[in-house]
């Protein structure tokens, strides 16, 4: 059964899950804190303040309803991430740096 | 008077305090001892003191109620939201009683004003002494408080009392959220199911008789105005009110009951009897231990 959001409500008879990512400072990264359930996305803004802001741990806040958030599959890992050590053609390692330009 | 004073002599609470009490008016602190107890019918000399303790106490009474929905609250978010907001309204009073036990100079401090005086001392309005019924009745209450909260608060934030501003101020930023937060829960209650919707409606009904002492004005709000420039326009202050309660009344599909006899006595230390049960939990560790810190 669908929900206004369209989110498919899960079995467990819970409300919608939502993920919370909080921002420590202005211009750094969010983070993923945790997750909320919540009705709708009003409540879950508030709830995630209430759970995830409680010690200052941020500055900014998003909640996503979980659904929409597409993952890569465990099984995945291999033919995704696997960082190639033994193909060093793949990285840009050859060149020398000169003194005075910054590495990031 | 002599027959109180000889009661809290012998009850043994006020160790090294009940010799000095005979005189109405006088608390002797021992040396060493922060000094608690005042005496129980001791009249209000300064109205500014007066008007901290309708403040504070509001929001203790009301932080305590809430923050007895710790453990319990319907689901694990509310829980937390819940305890948030007590904590809010703990650490509020907690500004305002100070001061408070500062203007009026005896060497009552926060905690002395908190946990020693007892129910006919209290300045609080008597909606937030309620017990906490449903879920429903905490959030309309909540909502209804906290709609006067934040214009009173906004109001007192440029009144000419500087301590007093400083703290509205503070206080104000998280009302606002309160308020936001209680509202939604007010029209989501509302126009919710049809069971939320008939206890939404029967704690408005129930609560609408108590809304009115929030906007009596009295002797003391006139000496504070005049003495110390904290004016609220209370005709302001029940029109904004009343303009935020019917909006989202109506986004809550919920019926404003009309305006009849209101209680009140709570300014006058008049209360109800759930006060007493209340201060009886919050006090009794306090006042098993006088003086204990840790």
């Amino acid at each position: 059964m669908d929900a206004a959001d369209g989110a498919l409500r899960p079995d467990d008879g819970q409300w919608p899950l939502w993920e919370v990512f909080t921002q420590g400072a202005h211009g750094e990264p969010f983070e993923h804190a945790g997750s909320v359930h919540a009705p709708d996305a009003e409540l879950a803004l508030q709830n995630a303040r209430d759970v995830y802001t409680r010690r200052g741990e941020a500055v900014n806040l998003w909640v996503v309803p979980s659904h929409a958030i597409v993952a890569s599959a465990p099984g995945d890992a291999g033919p995704f991430f696997d960082p190639g050590n033994d193909k060093p053609y793949r990285h840009p390692q050859f060149y020398k740096v000169p003194r005075g330009v910054r590495v990031f | 008077m002599a027959a109180s004073a000889a009661r809290q002599a012998a009850d043994g609470r006020d160790e090294g305090h009940g010799e000095g009490d005979d005189a109405p008016g006088a608390a002797a602190p021992t040396a060493g001892a922060p000094p608690v107890a005042g005496p129980r019918e001791a009249p209000v000399a300064d109205p500014l003191v007066e008007y901290l303790l309708r403040l504070g106490d509001d929001r203790l009474v009301l932080g305590h109620r809430m923050s007895e929905w710790c453990g319990h609250g319907p689901i694990l978010e509310e829980d937390i939201a819940m305890s948030n907001i007590a904590l809010d309204l703990i650490g509020h009073a907690s500004m305002l009683l100070g001061l408070a036990g500062e203007v009026e100079g005896d060497g009552r401090d926060a905690d002395a004003l908190a946990y020693f005086r007892d129910g006919v001392q209290y300045r609080n309005a008597l909606m937030l002494e309620l017990p906490n019924g449903d879920f429903g009745f905490t959030m309309v209450r909540q909502f209804l408080f906290d709609a006067w909260s934040v214009p009173c608060m906004d109001a007192l934030s440029r009144c000419g009392e500087p301590r007093l501003a400083a703290i509205a101020a503070k206080i104000l930023k998280e009302d606002t959220y309160h308020l936001r937060h209680s509202s939604e829960w007010v029209v989501r209650l509302g126009d919710g199911t049809a069971e939320s919707h008939a206890r939404a409606q029967a704690s408005l009904d129930e609560l609408w008789r108590y809304t009115g002492e929030l906007f009596d004005r009295d002797a003391v709000d006139e000496a504070v105005a005049a003495r110390h420039g904290i004016v609220v326009d209370h005709g302001a202050l029940a029109a904004q009110w009343r303009a935020l309660v019917t909006d989202v009344a109506q986004r809550a599909t919920l019926t404003l009951p009309a305006d009849g006899p209101m209680r009140r006595g709570g300014r006058k230390g008049r209360h109800t009897e759930a006060l007493g049960h209340m201060l009886a939990t919050m006090q009794s560790v306090a006042r098993a231990h006088p003086g204990a810190t840790w």
